[in-house]
């Protein structure tokens, strides 16, 4: 295995003075290709920060982060936009699909806006994700008739979309029933496997994180284990 | 860009009612905008068409003589100026046909004119005598749309006068009247046609002869006074008269020379129409902006999981700008379909009617509404469309 990610000496703080938070106090983190990884820590130990610093959304105070050997530290905002579109996939507890669209529709958004338009390869590779987490069926449904499974599932489905080299979630199935949280969980051990797409897993469920590879533990702005 | 267009247009069809009142609502800024338009329009082509729909607007006549001195050094010892001499154009009707053929031109009136005195029995009446060529008594004052008795037509030894002159003199459609010159030619005439045009100079003082009487009254066998001369477009008129004045040589005086109150008072009526019809516009870029500033800050969690996707931020405005475009479109043609409606009822230019607003139609100006309803919408969302664009995607999806 390669390394896929590779943060050195990550610092985050918000605020200034007296009332100045530092959430990453140097944390260092290296994720192979491949890997299905738990990021494992409680609320307040840093772990959505770290997450949205991979994820390009947010800079770092301080610190090194590589992806794919791209020194994202000092990448412009457009060019990390086009970064986080092209090899970072997202999922987020709450499933944050677009309500006016339908479910083919949600899927397709990141390539539609690298494309500028829903191509016909667009459309053929959205309705095979969303048959593979079996919503063959609700394709053109639109997202506010779906169950909170189901939603999450094509959540899963949009941020496999662009074939990601990375996917980042947070709290996938913090949201859902046992039995829809273990199959959003069996999805993901499945591509992962299938396509060999490194996940990155932030998670408070000790099941949940059982399922993964990889158990990395985060406290007070650290990785300790 | 059709990516973000489909986006904009789902936004807009998300939300029909509140879609439908912001169109109805950049629909009325449309429709006053045309309505004004129509309104100023319609007002400008009456008031033209009551005062300078019935003149010249290019006039030749010779220019004034200046007085020659008889003692030379000193301006002591002038000669009188001779009006009969300053008057007379003896080679303008050779350039006749060429200003005819000048593109802009509609109509060359030749004229003799002068002062006289009609006498009917013991009553005199003084009269500016005004000689025309057959056929061209309509060309520059419509005569014909002002006759109440008789014809328009002039022939020899007939003569035009209007209701006030004739009631002032009880003189009768038919009967002779004697006419002389201030040159001391008389000639008896009889009456063809009586006039009424709401003007109490012309209906008073006013008797229209053939150029054939005039010449005789006047005891001019050749050349004309003036030479009257109307413009498809009245405003040409300052380009149209230097072009004639360099072919001729000939005095052509454009009417805007003697006309600039009237021009003074059709520019401020124009600027009065500019003003409502920019607070028209304004109307409709606070309604479509304020619109816009609300659906963004109802979308922020949606645009910050577009921009999560790897939306770039100019993808997001152009999201935002084209709602706006969207609804200054459908906005501006819905409001220029119920302008048109709402004017049709109202006669057009050529059939004003006193008491009824004078709204000429064809002046509402309706591409010129879409379109700078269009260009207002669009610049109306771009300010909240940046707004948009600069939503931090962490704390947007966070909410």
């Amino acid at each position: 295995m390669s390394a896929l990610v590779e943060v050195t000496d990550l610092v985050k703080t918000f605020g200034s003075g007296e009332a100045e938070t530092r959430v990453l106090q140097g944390l260092n983190l290296t994720l192979e290709t491949g890997q299905l990884a738990a990021l494992l820590g409680p609320s307040g130990s840093g772990k959505s920060t770290l997450l949205t610093i991979l994820g390009t959304l947010m800079q770092p105070t301080s610190g090194a982060h590589h992806m794919l050997g791209v020194d994202l530290t000092t990448a412009s905002d457009p060019e990390r936009t086009q970064f986080r579109n092209l090899h970072i996939g997202f999922v987020f507890q709450f499933h944050n699909l677009l309500p006016d669209f339908t479910a083919l529709e949600n899927v397709m958004f990141p390539t539609a806006i690298r494309e500028g338009r829903e191509t016909d390869a667009a459309k053929a590779r959205g309705a095979d994700l969303l048959t593979r987490m079996g919503l063959a069926d609700r394709i053109t449904f639109p997202t506010a008739h779906l169950s909170g499974g189901q939603k999450q599932r094509v959540a899963v489905a949009r941020a496999l979309m662009n074939k990601p080299e990375l996917v980042l979630a947070d709290e996938p199935t913090g949201n859902l029933d046992r039995v829809s949280a273990m199959q959003v969980m069996d999805l993901i051990a499945q591509i992962n496997k299938d396509e060999g797409t490194t996940f990155l897993i932030s998670t408070h469920d000790e099941k949940i994180a059982a399922l993964c590879h990889r158990q990395i533990a985060v406290a007070d702005g650290k990785v300790t284990g | 860009m059709l990516y973000a267009l489909k986006i904009a247009a789902r936004y807009l069809t998300a939300s029909k009612a509140q879609t439908a009142l912001l169109i109805f609502g950049v629909a009325i800024g449309v429709f006053i905008f045309i309505f004004m338009s129509a309104l100023i329009g319609g007002l400008a082509e009456l008031i033209l068409s009551r005062t300078a729909g019935d003149m010249a607007h290019i006039s030749i006549q010779a220019e004034a003589v200046d007085p020659i001195l008889l003692l030379p050094g000193k301006p002591l010892l002038v000669q009188q100026k001779s009006s009969k001499t300053a008057n007379n154009l003896p080679t303008a009707m050779a350039f006749v046909p060429l200003i005819e053929a000048l593109p802009g031109v509609t109509a060359v009136s030749p004229q003799i004119t002068g002062a006289g005195v009609l006498t009917r029995g013991s009553q005199v009446t003084q009269v500016s005598i005004n000689g025309l060529e057959a056929g061209k008594e309509s060309a520059i004052t419509r005569l014909d749309s002002y006759i109440t008795q008789g014809t328009a037509r002039l022939g020899a030894g007939g003569a035009l006068i209007g209701q006030r002159l004739a009631d002032d003199m009880d003189l009768l459609l038919g009967q002779s009247v004697r006419l002389r010159s201030s040159g001391g030619i008389e000639v008896v005439l009889t009456v063809t046609g009586i006039y009424q045009m709401g003007q109490g100079g012309f209906d008073r003082r006013t008797a229209y002869v053939s150029i054939g009487t005039a010449r005789t009254l006047f005891a001019m066998p050749q050349g004309v006074t003036r030479i009257e001369i109307k413009l498809a477009d009245l405003y040409a008129a300052d380009t149209i008269a230097p072009q004639i004045k360099a072919m001729t040589g000939l005095n052509a005086v454009s009417w805007t020379v003697d006309g600039a109150q009237l021009l003074e008072a059709l520019a401020a009526q124009a600027q009065t129409g500019y003003f409502l019809k920019g607070f028209a516009l304004l109307t409709i870029i606070i309604g479509v902006a304020s619109a816009l500033l609300l659906s963004t800050y109802r979308r922020r969690p949606e645009i910050g999981i577009m921009r999560a996707m790897g939306a770039s931020q100019g993808f997001v405005v152009l999201v935002f700008v084209m709602q706006g475009g969207l609804v200054g479109l459908m906005g501006g043609l819905f409001g220029a379909g119920i302008g048109y409606l709402a004017l049709l009822p109202f006669p057009g230019r050529d059939n004003f009617q006193s008491g009824v607003l004078p709204i000429d139609i064809n002046q509402g100006s309706y591409g010129l509404a879409i379109l700078l309803t269009l260009i207002g919408a669009i610049l109306a969302s771009i300010w909240p469309a940046r707004a948009a664009a600069r939503v931090d995607p962490v704390e947007a999806i966070g909410q």
